[in-house]
């Protein structure tokens, strides 16, 4: 008994200890470290108007479904690209309700682009991504929308292939992971464009 | 799988792998060592020693196993309740700009439970449940401390197996201490900080507000994410900040951030084996137990991924073109998430970077699998070495009764009290899984959590105990263990999973290491089993597939199995 209280109190005060350390000083030594080295990053990476509007985080993708803007991926983030309660639709792959949805993403992307009615689609564009917040959409899916966005806007197609070539993320140091096109950030750009 | 560059960032993976065992398994011997010197001792000694001093920790003395149980189980219980009411309070507590509420007692329960564990399933989502200061303080304590105590278990096993008439097995909270100071807490903060230059956050800032390009509002969830980041991938905890964990950006931005935080599950886990091979003076075992892991881990990747390239044949045939793409991200892609898939659950990890519940079925098969033989390929902290010596002493155990010689252990005879106690935790860990997931079957409470029907409803289940009591913490995502109704069965049978899977499994080992400690020597002869080599690699593994095989494949069945063939004949639920 006499050891278990002494454990007992090794145990209190270790937890304690552990707190001060590890959940004040370590968190805070990254907060002071990232604030100071990585200020925009450690904040969330925000794309900020010259009047000071935020329109949103370079890594978060944005609900795009209009002609006009390259549209992003499905998502079951809320209701849609809901920076606060990111999620896949976990629809298993014997699911009733996936291949609903997917079909209709199907049918509806050959439409917008003007697709033949066989034509193969990119997996990325009828599908949800894992956090709901994929702020990509591979090159292939993004190739396939140009025509209609450069239609939509009255821009020479090369103009907006140019856009896509520039805001690709290749893969990181040319190896890891896959090359995207960033959404949000081609579309702000095509906003900005000035004719 | 025609994708040179995927089979590169594979083999750079294992390669990168191979090359940090070494340089870290020889800094852990330093680490584990009360009296070890390391090149850090200037800056971290009068912490240490200062910790010792308030806390009343003797480093000179050493405990026995039972000592060493106790502390342990005493060191547990009160952080459990330490985070219990900091969760159920926390509207009470600073930090917390959004303002959200208390917890409730099932959900607080088990996310205590989880956390203390090492498990970290979520049966919340983080952005909308959870203050800075719960995820700051109730949360990451348990990431550095869990991990720690599962490094000190293995210590203390393997140093039982290495002495002779020996009485005690270290000391549970001079190597706790030290692995969190000279090991988890350095490296973390080099590992944050570089998270932080990929673009993962670490502020403590209310939701940010932005005006979207097509006019709508979107509200940015901000908060100290990186800093939690490292020790959940380094501690093999997986507790995400996030609902999506990994595969949110602001948790995992670049594949650059991914494949450092994928080799960082690794890491110890890895390093440990080449500790095993040092302290028990045989270095071929040592990477003999590292070969067995290597295997499993490679064979999963490559059904995993061939599972994920080749798609789902019914959206296909609906008009898609690749490989299975729902429910992972772009900058990752189908190979990263597959490999992701199979390093979270060899690990006791459970983060992950795409959802697992959205695989295909044979894709989801091989999560589900590894975390079904205990996770011992490499594994969680600590966890998988423990777990992986069970096994090894089974081959051993098994290759004995074959030759009809008693087995022997790095020259200990393995006896009948041993192998009961091996038996023990094998047979609880299977009995629980087992056992819950078949209630949850036939329960309403159970079938009312699912997100999909069929056998995938009954994968969900499986997949939820497996993880519990395998303390991994990943899912089947779709399942809600937390309803809105507030119907606390899953929450409560999930807790009490993990606490059986976590704490049935270490009391016995510590009582394996306490009572290899005490065990004479035996010379070894012609006739004793070499623990190296080829021929043990290959038994290891036999033994750990064969053993995972017979328990689950039944249930399996059932679950992805049946499911892949249904997908083949286009059946929907």
């Amino acid at each position: 008994m006499k050891t278990f209280l002494s454990e007992l109190r090794t145990a209190l005060l270790l937890t304690a200890v552990f707190a001060v350390l590890l959940c004040g000083v370590y968190p805070l030594a990254v907060w002071a470290g990232g604030q100071a080295l990585f200020p925009a990053r450690a904040n969330g990476s925000l794309l900020t108007d010259a009047d000071g509007t935020v329109r949103g985080s370079a890594l978060l993708g944005q609900s795009f479904t209009s002609d006009k803007y390259f549209n992003s991926r499905a998502s079951a983030a809320g209701s849609g690209y809901d920076a606060t309660s990111s999620s896949g639709t976990n629809f298993g792959p014997t699911s009733q309700k996936l291949a609903d949805a997917i079909k209709a993403n199907v049918a509806a992307y050959r439409t917008s682009n003007h697709l033949a009615p066989d034509a193969p689609v990119p997996a990325d564009a009828v599908t949800a991504s894992a956090s709901g917040l994929d702020p990509h959409i591979s090159l292939a899916n993004a190739h396939l929308q140009a025509p209609r966005v450069a239609q939509t806007r009255h821009l020479p197609l090369a103009t907006v292939t140019a856009l896509i070539t520039t805001y690709t993320d290749d893969r990181d140091l040319h190896i890891f992971g896959e090359p995207g096109v960033n959404a949000l950030l081609l579309n702000r750009a095509l906003d900005q464009i000035r004719l | 799988m025609n994708n040179p560059n995927a089979w590169f960032q594979f083999a750079l993976f294992v390669g990168a792998l191979l090359l940090i065992t070494k340089p870290l398994g020889l800094y852990l011997v330093r680490v584990l060592d009360a009296q070890g010197r390391t090149f850090l001792d200037r800056l971290v000694k009068p912490i240490e020693r200062l910790t010792y001093r308030v806390c009343g920790i003797d480093p000179s003395k050493e405990q026995s196993w039972l000592g060493y149980t106790v502390a342990l189980l005493v060191f547990s219980l009160v952080s459990l309740l330490f985070t219990y009411f900091i969760l159920r309070y926390q509207d009470h507590l600073p930090l917390n700009p959004q303002g959200f509420p208390g917890l409730s007692p099932a959900l607080a329960f088990n996310t205590a439970a989880s956390f203390t564990t090492n498990t970290n399933w979520q049966s919340y989502s983080g952005e909308s449940t959870m203050s800075y200061f719960s995820q700051m303080v109730a949360l990451t304590i348990h990431n550095f401390m869990s991990a720690a105590c599962g490094i000190a278990i293995a210590a203390a096993l393997v140093r039982g197996i290495a002495r002779h008439y020996a009485k005690t097995i270290g000391n549970f909270w001079v190597d706790t201490v030290r692995v969190t100071y000279y090991l988890l807490a350095p490296l973390c903060l080099v590992f944050a900080l570089f998270l932080v230059s990929q673009g993962i956050i670490q502020n403590f800032q209310p939701y940010t507000t932005a005006h979207t390009l097509e006019g709508a509002t979107q509200t940015i969830a901000q908060g100290p994410v990186a800093s939690q980041v490292a020790i959940k991938m380094l501690g093999t905890n997986g507790g995400g900040f996030f609902n999506a964990n990994a595969a949110h950006p602001f948790e995992n931005p670049t594949p650059l951030s991914n494949f450092i935080q994928m080799l960082s599950i690794f890491a110890i886990p890895s390093a440990l084996t080449w500790w095993l091979g040092r302290t028990l003076k045989n270095q071929r075992h040592g990477w003999a137990v590292w070969s067995a892991m290597a295997v499993m881990f490679v064979v999963g990747v490559l059904v995993c991924w061939k599972a994920e390239v080749s798609g789902n044949p019914i959206h296909q045939h609906l008009g898609v073109a690749d490989g299975n793409m729902e429910g992972k991200e772009v900058r990752f892609g189908v190979f990263n998430s597959a490999l992701f898939a199979t390093i979270t659950t060899d690990a006791s990890c459970g983060a992950v970077n795409a959802m697992h519940d959205s695989f295909t079925p044979l894709g989801g098969l091989v999560p589900l699998f590894n975390i079904e033989t205990g996770e011992v390929i490499f594994g969680g902290v600590g966890a998988g070495l423990y777990g992986m010596l069970i096994f090894v002493i089974l081959a051993v155990f098994i290759a004995g009764l074959m030759v009809g010689r008693t087995p022997e252990y790095a020259g200990k005879k393995i006896e009948a009290y041993d192998i009961k106690l091996v038996m023990l935790v094998l047979m609880v860990l299977a009995a629980t899984i087992l056992g819950l997931t078949a209630w949850a079957s036939v329960a309403k409470w159970g079938t009312d959590g699912l997100n999909n029907a069929g056998p995938h409803g009954f994968s969900e289940m499986l997949y939820a105990f497996s993880s519990a009591v395998g303390n991994n913490g990943s899912a089947f995502a779709g399942l809600t263990a937390n309803p809105s109704n507030g119907d606390p069965h899953w929450n409560a049978t999930l807790g009490i999973a993990m606490l059986i899977g976590r704490f049935l499994m270490i009391v016995p080992i510590l009582a394996l290491a306490g009572n290899f400690a005490g065990k004479r020597l035996v010379p070894a002869s012609a006739g004793t089993f070499r623990t190296k080599g080829f021929t043990f690699v290959l038994l290891l593994i036999g033994t750990v597939v064969l053993v995972g095989a017979l328990t689950f494949l039944p249930g399996l069945a059932m679950g992805p199995i049946v499911e892949h063939f249904l997908m083949g004949a286009s059946t929907l639920f």
